[in-house]
């Protein structure tokens, strides 16, 4: 098939997995074009810019591949779209998912923008995920690689994005990734791939959140004892669910947080793993985005967190416009602020965003 | 439809005139090394002041007064550097709307100088009335360009002559933008020190020089051997100063007929453009302005897309300057005119040559309007 009359733009991030995408692409005869997006200027606080390397990195592959290469800077857009959004969900208490928000409103909103008034048809990442059309429109599909499956960060792009994507590596493992990269001789082919979030990088992160937001230490309660088991750092550093940095001691452990009360400042934490109070059996949800139209009430399965196995549940949705999501089986350290979001087998149907947590009727008020 | 390259950034470099490669690598047999007392070392001796003699009489200097360098870069360096490292703290002027060379230079030098950085009207022509009140009894150099390397708009030198008469004070000209498009006398322009390069001249990159007053002391930065009468150490790079020579010759020679090409070019472009109802402003004053270049801001569009797209259509342009990862940060020499707008993220450069063709200009118009009218859809 001649492809040549259609251009793809990649989003190139001088990782191994878009380095990759470009090289298929390429391969396949689409008229493709590498495109680096700049989204945090980290030379100002710190005076070494992390993106000059990875962009001599893309400058190696697009020119191994043989495919002309630009930038693109999207630093005002992600902090007012992204990282804004981030720092106000840290006031809040609550644990913000920000690769789900770069998604929507960057890779998938000002970058796709930006590729389609150069003329471009589609727009292409390494993710690992799948889009297919058909007579009833786009679907997304979990990539191939359960491992790797990266739908849950995608969950809320729509039809019309995703009407312009393409995902490669979708249907290709992430070892079979890495030999193509090797075979093809690609410069990225041994790059490490990166970790956490995009500008915080390697760096420490309670330390990164101590620049922007005052960190207000408190106490630390036992939930179950009412026991004061110390002093916490400030209740924006910690999640639901976590174990590690509580700095507990002693008898009665390991402790978790459970929830946290933004009005006297207190942290609560509780023993053992299994503990009831880090369970739940329904929760409340907003920002709905659906894929795949669906009705006012089904059952799927839903993913709580990033590399979760599916739980089944039941989608209700509310007059006010919200999601309910009741569980079939309890659910441990559901987080206000991350994404749950829905499959049915393959497909993504969509997502939202995990606002309140209940246990039966009662709400568990502490834990946003 | 065939795509043809159209490159119409001749402000960031040229091509070299392949004539002047050709002279220089039929002289190559002659090697020596012209510190060598031997005769080798004289006849490549003798190349090399001939070369020197040619560019001094170009420029209305006198031979000695000439010093060879990798390039404006370093010319610049060695000129701002030489004359703080005489004074003890001196107090030195420049603009906002240097060459990065120049202006990162200077503040390099906070903690050895007072420096004062002179703004800019709207129009692109620095402050003079700033420059009259910042004038001090200390002042030891001011270090302005001939015609600035974004706009094109050519600085008040005589007025600034003016100013600085019966003053200490030494005048350095960073000339890199206005050889050839220009008269370049140091004696008429009042000089005391003056940087050029050869690749803006269809010469060779990593050869300039700095003209020096034979009445001005300068401590040298590239210590080493007596060459460049100890203003600048190391073999000197006799082909490519022959290269220079030779480009300046020529550049001076034909600059009339070159300068009025562009000058056409340039009026083609914008009657054009405003033919085909593509909103664009000039930055800065088109009429004060070199004959090649002009700074264009156009509202609807950042130059970083701009930039691409037309690099998409193989039309090669620039906007101030790249950072590491090929972003552009915005123009320090539009905000010094405009202040901090989005017209200095909204401003692309068009510098012209002779060797360019009128077809060329109707090509980059057909291009502008083709994005404009896609955007505006």
């Amino acid at each position: 098939m001649d492809n040549s009359n259609i251009t793809v733009v990649v989003g190139m991030s001088g990782g191994v997995d878009s380095s990759v995408t470009a090289k298929l692409l390429k391969d396949q005869g689409y008229n493709t074009i590498g495109i680096f997006m700049k989204n945090w200027d980290d030379t100002d606080e710190f005076g070494v810019c992390t993106a000059t390397d990875d962009y001599e990195d893309v400058r190696l592959v697009a020119e191994e591949i043989g495919i002309p290469y630009y930038s693109v800077n999207f630093e005002k857009e992600y902090y007012d779209r992204v990282f804004q959004y981030f720092l106000d969900e840290y006031k809040k208490g609550r644990t913000p998912n920000p690769d789900v928000m770069c998604n929507k409103e960057i890779k998938f909103k000002a970058f796709l923008d930006h590729a389609m008034k150069l003329g471009a048809d589609y727009v292409a990442t390494g993710h690992y995920a799948r889009v297919t059309h058909d007579e009833n429109g786009t679907s997304m599909l979990r990539g191939v690689d359960r491992n790797k499956d990266q739908t849950y960060f995608l969950n809320q792009l729509s039809q019309e994005q995703l009407s312009r994507v393409m995902f490669p590596l979708g249907h290709m493992d992430k070892t079979e990734v890495r030999k193509l990269a090797h075979e093809y001789d690609l410069a990225t082919k041994d790059k490490k791939d990166s970790t956490g979030i995009c500008f915080i990088g390697e760096r420490d992160f309670k330390e990164f959140l101590s620049g922007y937001l005052p960190a207000n230490p408190g106490r630390m309660i036992n939930m179950d004892t009412g026991e004061d088991k110390g002093q916490h750092d400030g209740l924006m550093y910690y999640t639901i669910g976590q174990r590690q940095g509580l700095g507990i001691g002693g008898d009665g452990g390991p402790y978790f947080v459970a929830g946290k009360n933004l009005e006297t400042n207190e942290l609560y934490v509780v023993s053992g793993y299994h503990n009831e109070a880090l369970y739940s059996s329904s929760l409340e949800a907003s920002d709905i985005n659906f894929i795949t139209e669906v009705p006012d009430h089904f059952e799927c399965t839903a993913k709580f967190r990033y590399r979760q196995e599916d739980e089944p549940v039941t989608v209700t949705r509310m007059d006010d416009g919200r999601l309910h999501v009741e569980f079939k089986d309890a659910a441990r350290a559901i987080t206000p602020g991350q994404a749950v979001v829905f499959y049915d087998d393959e497909v993504c149907l969509g997502g939202a965003t995990i606002d309140r947590v209940f246990k039966e009727a009662r709400e568990l008020e502490y834990l946003g | 439809m065939i795509k043809v390259a159209i490159y119409a950034d001749y402000a960031a470099t040229t091509p070299v005139d392949k004539e002047i490669l050709k002279k220089v690598i039929d002289s190559a047999d002659v090697f020596g090394n012209p510190s060598s007392i031997h005769k080798f070392g004289k006849q490549a001796k003798a190349i090399l002041e001939k070369s020197r003699r040619d560019v001094a009489s170009l420029l209305n200097a006198s031979p000695a007064e000439i010093i060879f360098t990798s390039g404006a870069t370093e010319a610049n360096n060695m000129a701002i550097r030489g004359v703080v490292a005489r004074h003890h703290r001196p107090h030195i002027i420049t603009t906002e709307i240097e060459h990065a060379s120049v202006l990162n230079t200077f503040k390099s030098l906070s903690a050895e100088a007072d420096v004062t950085y002179l703004p800019t009207h709207e129009n692109g022509v620095i402050d003079t009335g700033v420059l009259k009140s910042a004038l001090r009894e200390d002042t030891a150099l001011v270090s302005i360009m001939l015609v600035n390397n974004e706009t094109g708009v050519m600085q008040p030198i005589y007025e600034i002559r003016e100013i600085l008469a019966g003053h200490d004070a030494l005048l350095h000209i960073d000339a890199v933008q206005a050889f050839g498009h220009m008269a370049v006398d140091v004696k008429d322009l009042g000089a005391d020190l003056l940087s050029l390069s050869a690749h803006k001249l269809y010469g060779p990159k990593g050869i300039g020089l700095l003209y020096k007053s034979k009445d001005v002391r300068l401590d040298p930065m590239i210590t080493g051997g007596s060459q460049e009468r100890d203003a600048r150490g190391g073999t000197e790079n006799g082909l490519w100063i022959q290269a220079m020579a030779e480009a300046m010759k020529r550049a001076s020679d034909e600059s009339t007929r070159r300068s009025l090409k562009e000058m056409q070019l340039k009026e083609r472009f914008l009657n054009t453009l405003t033919m085909a109802e593509v909103p664009f402003e000039v930055n800065g004053d088109v009429n004060q302005s070199a004959s090649h270049i002009i700074n264009l801001h156009f509202p609807w569009s950042q130059a970083e897309f701009l930039l691409t797209a037309l690099d998409m259509a193989d039309i090669y342009l620039s906007a101030g300057s790249a950072c590491h990862a090929g972003t552009l940060e915005p123009s320090h020499v539009l905000e010094s005119m405009y202040g901090k707008t989005e017209r200095s993220t909204k401003s692309i450069r068009f510098s012209f040559s002779y060797l360019m063709a009128d077809e060329d200009i109707e090509h980059i118009v057909e291009a502008l309007k083709e994005i404009y009218e896609r955007l505006m859809k």
